[in-house]
């Protein structure tokens, strides 16, 4: 009798907790994510939905005058995640060492690295801004008070430096992420296999080489499938700095801004292509999906086993 | 012995360099928010020895930082409140309860990690639009929550599971109902688990500029991050209120961040590392 009180007890219990979640999940997360697919297979005008297209979308997007847009802005997707990926992975398995070895002052220096991270993208696009600026920068003011003047660059005004400049800005910011995903990767590692190595006569090189750095592999996953996803949908650190064009000349341009514009209608032009945005946030989320989805499935069957 | 302490001291130079780079930006911005704009124009680089307080004040009086701020503590504040109501419900019957339909439902809700929410705003847009919900602060709520709630409830029930077993008999054998056990009993212990879902959800959250940007259109519904564009755009030129302007905006996370820097790493990275 008390038993099956319980019992019920627990599924009102089990409805009442859970349905609100799953209700907001599903009213605010997975019909408007299926919907899209959906939106990309109409006609619209304005944010008024008219026939059905088919793949009409999905072909305007891939002809002119999208074409050439996607493909320089997916170019520039490319670029930064595979610029962000070496130079992130390198800074920051190298900080994670620096913090692993230096056990005096480790959690000062870990709360410095870190903090930029916490900064949103906003403060941080506009804190450079104000530190590259051309006249009243401190980086170019360094640049021209140690003779390097043909370095004094205007950082985010050419199309030759912009999209390097916001790969730095990213760094600046978030390498404190891999750095302290790199350290609690480094921490996990069984000490037995460390001091073995040492008794065998390895060098500290050599341990790191043969030891630590494969079995960093599931770290190595986990920053590369994150680096990967965010590289991708790059979006706020180039509106701040560059607007929703990717200026200078569309320098900065990336799949998520040409997203947003054909979505919701660009300065200039004003109009907005529901249904082609909608065909290219299909194609984002695909090549985000497959890719990290894949990417993880390969590197996760190269790591070690301990 | 010279070779280990030679890297030694590299190692040190690579944090110290790290510092520096972390910190002297930082430091430029706190410096220039307190000169005057035409005394910063002439000499960006002298040191403020006579602090120009009224920067802040000009930013203060404007009138629209107030709002902003008072706006990103309501957006944050109330996500935060539903974030943490409803993964403490879903992760207690998920990580306590066996019950049919249990694995599908925890699989569904996972999924929803993977969905971007700039993927879905388009229809999210829409949708919003029909529900009456668009410029309004509820309907960013709502979004919000939803984004955060798989990670949450994840985390949440992970941390209920962990619990031995023997406590929810003890406490139905004294008498306490589902509720008094969930809210007496298991809530205390499994604080550290709140924690950690409130930094890792309340953080983006605040910095967040994108779903603002899209779904807030009334200047006075603003949150201080979407707020920070337009300021910028009115007062492009004048220095000292833009700096003392960026201050105002970092100064609550940063102070947050040096009290509590611990549990701000455990929880920003807990998606990322597991135990």
């Amino acid at each position: 009798m008390a038993k099956s009180g319980l019992k019920r007890d627990q599924q009102r219990f089990t409805y009442l907790l859970l349905l609100p979640a799953l209700l907001t999940i599903i009213i605010f997360t997975s019909l408007p994510a299926l919907t899209t697919l959906s939106y990309s297979f109409f006609h619209w005008t304005g944010f008024q939905r008219g026939s059905f297209a088919g793949i009409e979308n999905f072909r305007r997007l891939f002809a002119f005058p999208f074409r050439d847009s996607l493909f320089m802005a997916m170019r520039h997707n490319v670029l930064v995640f595979i610029g962000i990926l070496l130079i992130q992975t390198s800074l920051g398995i190298l900080i994670a060492y620096a913090l692993y070895r230096l056990k005096r002052g480790q959690r000062f220096y870990r709360t410095v690295i870190f903090l930029p991270v916490i900064f949103s993208l906003v403060i941080v696009g506009y804190m450079w801004q104000a530190m590259l600026d051309p006249f009243y920068g401190p980086v170019n003011y360094l640049l021209h008070k140690i003779g390097w003047d043909s370095l004094a660059l205007t950082w985010l005004g050419s199309t030759a430096t912009a999209l390097p400049t916001l790969v730095f800005i990213n760094l600046w910011r978030w390498v404190g992420f891999p750095a302290i995903i790199f350290l609690s990767g480094l921490n996990a590692i069984n000490n037995e296999y460390l001091e073995a190595a040492k008794i065998d006569g390895a060098s500290e090189g050599q341990i790191f080489r043969k030891i630590m750095f494969p079995l960093l592999a599931p770290s190595m996953t986990i920053v590369t499938v994150l680096t990967f996803i965010g590289a991708f949908e790059w979006f706020d650190l180039p509106y701040v700095l560059g607007g929703s064009s990717g200026s200078p000349a569309g320098a900065t341009d990336t799949l998520a801004l040409m997203f947003y514009r054909l979505s919701f209608g660009s300065v200039d032009s004003g109009a907005n292509e529901i249904g082609i945005g909608a065909a290219l946030g299909v194609l984002i989320f695909t090549v985000v999906g497959i890719g990290a989805g894949f990417g993880s499935k390969y590197l996760r069957s190269r790591e070690v086993q301990m | 012995m010279i070779k280990l302490f030679a890297s030694k001291i590299f190692f040190r130079s690579v944090l110290i360099f790290n510092t520096v780079i972390v910190i002297l930006p930082l430091l430029f911005i706190v410096n220039s928010s307190l000169r005057e704009t035409n005394d910063f124009a002439r000499t960006p680089m002298k040191l403020a020895t006579h602090p120009y307080w009224q920067n802040f004040k000009d930013v203060w009086a404007g009138g629209t930082f107030p709002t902003y701020l008072k706006n990103s503590l309501v957006v944050t504040g109330g996500s935060l409140i539903l974030i943490l109501l409803l993964s403490l419900g879903a992760g207690f019957v998920l990580g306590r309860y066996k019950f049919k339909g249990h694995s599908i439902i925890l699989g569904f809700i996972l999924s929803g990690m993977l969905v971007p929410a700039k993927l879905a705003i388009l229809p999210l847009f829409i949708q919003l639009k029909w529900m009456h919900l668009l410029d309004s602060h509820i309907g960013l709520i709502l979004v919000y929550t939803s984004g955060a709630l798989p990670a949450a409830i994840f985390i949440m029930s992970g941390f209920f599971s962990a619990l031995p077993a023997d406590l929810d008999n003890a406490a139905r054998i004294d008498g306490a109902s589902e509720f008094q056990l969930l809210r007496i009993v298991l809530t205390p212990l499994v604080r550290p688990g709140l924690a950690i879902v409130a930094i890792y959800s309340a953080i983006p959250i605040w910095n967040d500029f994108f779903l603002p940007l899209v779904f807030l259109q009334s200047p006075e519904k603003k949150t201080i991050m979407q707020g920070l564009t337009a300021f910028f755009g009115e007062y492009s030129s004048q220095w000292g209120i833009i700096f003392a302007g960026l201050m105002i905006a970092a100064l609550p996370l940063i102070t947050l961040y040096l009290i509590i820097s611990e549990q701000f790493i455990k929880g920003l990275t807990a998606g990322a590392v597991k135990g």
